[in-house]
């Protein structure tokens, strides 16, 4: 596994399951408990941060022997927050009703943890191809787990899914999962999963 | 000497049995380390001659007189096991369960069944998900589960229970890592879920199958606590004693529920301290407050007496697992549980509430333990 860690398809396959954000890093908790009440809010909310983290990985990339180091930081958080405008506008402007919804944590995006920790970590050191594909990779994985929270607390709190009623009359639903509880609940479930799967790979 | 050698047998036997050569060093008589209260005396030092150590104290021809057994500690051992008191736990819910059935039918032990069945399987199925060998048999799941069916209203649907009776052991207790590990009751962890999920369903009460409202056609009832803090109506004490009163299936009545649990005070398998400064502390609080203003407040009689106060008192604040394990920590436990009761009955927006009341103490209990924990002997406190 060490050697394979520099091949371009580990890149990106780290970001789903193996460094995913969410449930190995516990990065940008705050927008996927915040948002998770519905599956189309979490993917709206996973698509913005993948927009922003893949643009300025690209921007940083590029420009990243240009930034001297004592201000890569406010540097990075300039041009992030670049793209956020850009997502929150555009989400205002075509979606109206998901940009109400979502709130002030699409602005919010501009601290978010995942994003400035792969600049971080990975734009500011590895080439513009490169940095594409784990941004990628991030933001895929990211999207992955928003989606199936949203549509864990979705089905048990609504009983309907990306607002497509799926479980008849005979269900009642779950109130406390599309409240703040359902979020801490669902996400401390899949990490416990997922934690419950690693254990039994490493013991196989 | 019959006494003596059953309490001898009580110590336990280090593999490497006895040492004559160390007796006079490691006598039991100087150990001052000890945490638990000792209940029974020291045994006397052994005689000069010792016997070959035996390989299982407990064996009948063993002579305890004889020799003298090194061990680490602890060397006082009791004959109550988990399943024992588990059990007995059971037996004393029996009369609040039979109270359950007559005053609201035969659907209550399909509730009840539904809740303890729902409990062992999702009990096995966690066991199974660990690795680990069955833990069924221990009660503690049985338990679980029969306590929650007790504190749902009598309405509830039956897949409400089984949902509550799921969570309570999966959430509740085996992600925690099992029996005495957790942190807050499992069935009061299910009860809030429940009420968190169904809140209609949850406050959704009916009245008892009793002469007294046969005439009544209404299906839905109000509790006493409700009917106090909407109404100003006080109902009175023989209903509630008896449980001819609207309310969860096993807390209506005070009497049933009282029965079981003195008898797991006798057996001392619960403290007692808890239930009596927790019942103690809303009695003089809830006191205070109707000495002050009888017309705004009940009085603490009925207290006492109304909603699921009983069943929490003894049976959940009491949770070996979930309760401090100091003394002074007991005290602390069912007065701060009394408090945050008294002022959620009073003020709060909802009718009852020792669910919360308890699993806000359940929080604290390990900053109690912590700021109980008695000095070791000889110990100077910087």
């Amino acid at each position: 596994m060490a050697k394979s860690k520099t091949t371009l398809r580990y890149e990106f396959l780290k970001g789903l399951w193996d460094e995913n954000p969410i449930l190995k890093s516990l990065l940008g908790l705050c927008p996927v408990l915040a948002v998770t009440n519905s599956a189309i809010n979490g993917l709206a909310m996973g698509l913005a941060t993948t927009f922003v983290l893949l643009s300025s990985s690209i921007i940083i990339s590029s420009i990243r022997n240009l930034i001297p180091n004592q201000v890569r930081i406010p540097a990075f958080i300039v041009i992030i927050a670049t793209f956020v405008t850009v997502a929150d506008r555009f989400l205002a402007a075509f979606f109206p009703l998901i940009s109400k919804d979502l709130g002030p944590y699409v602005p919010l995006i501009v601290v978010n943890c995942i994003i400035l920790g792969r600049q971080e970590a990975f734009s500011s050191k590895n080439s513009v191809f490169r940095s594409i594909i784990d941004s990628s990779g991030m933001g895929v994985g990211f999207i992955l787990v928003l989606v199936a929270l949203g549509g864990f607390r979705e089905i048990l709190g609504s009983a309907s899914l990306f607002g497509v009623t799926v479980l008849g009359d005979w269900f009642q639903p779950w109130l406390v999962m599309i409240l703040p509880g359902g979020a801490f609940l669902g996400l401390g479930i899949f990490i416990g999963i997922a934690n419950w799967i690693n254990d039994r790979r490493a013991r196989a | 000497m019959e006494e003596k050698t059953n309490e001898q047998e009580d110590q336990k036997s280090g593999p490497e049995g006895a040492d004559p050569s160390l007796e006079k060093s490691t006598a039991p008589e100087k150990d001052g380390e000890k945490q638990e209260p000792v209940k029974k005396p020291e045994t006397p030092a052994a005689k000069p001659k010792p016997a070959p150590a035996p390989k299982d104290p407990r064996d009948k021809l063993f002579k305890p007189e004889q020799t003298l057994i090194i061990s680490s500690s602890p060397h006082f051992h009791t004959h109550d096991s988990v399943p024992k008191i588990m059990w007995s736990v059971v037996a004393a819910l029996v009369p609040a369960t039979v109270m359950a059935i007559y005053y609201f039918g035969m659907d209550t032990l399909i509730m009840i069944g539904s809740c303890v069945a729902a409990a062992l399987v999702t009990e096995i199925i966690m066991n199974k998900m660990k690795g680990e060998g069955l833990t069924i048999n221990d009660g503690s799941a049985a338990i679980t589960g029969l306590l929650l069916a007790l504190t749902l209203p009598p309405s509830l649907p039956i897949s409400a229970g089984v949902i509550g009776s799921v969570f309570s052991i999966s959430i509740g207790k085996q992600i925690f890592g099992g029996l005495g590990y957790n942190i807050f009751n499992p069935a009061l962890l299910g009860r809030a879920f429940l009420q968190a999920n169904f809140p209609v369903a949850m406050t959704t009460w009916t009245y008892p199958n009793t002469e007294k409202y046969a005439q009544i056609d209404a299906v839905t009832a109000a509790t006493p606590l409700a009917q106090f803090k909407f109404d100003k109506i006080v109902a009175n004490y023989g209903d509630l004693i008896s449980g001819n009163v609207g309310g969860s299936l096993g807390e209506t009545s005070a009497l049933a529920v009282l029965i079981g649990g003195i008898f797991l005070l006798i057996m001392k398998y619960a403290d007692w301290r808890i239930p009596v400064s927790y019942l103690g502390t809303v009695f003089i609080l809830g006191g205070l407050f109707w000495f002050f203003s009888p017309g705004n407040y009940p009085d603490p009689v009925f207290h006492l007496l109304s909603g699921g106060l009983m069943l929490g008192a003894l049976f959940m604040a009491t949770d070996m697992v979930t309760s401090p394990i100091t003394t002074a920590g007991s005290w602390i436990f069912g007065a701060g549980a009394g408090i945050v009761l008294v002022i959620i009955r009073l003020f709060g927006g909802v009718p009852e509430g020792v669910m919360y009341s308890i699993l806000l103490m359940n929080a604290f209990t390990p900053l109690i333990n912590r700021y109980t924990r008695p000095k070791y002997f000889g110990e100077v406190r910087a």
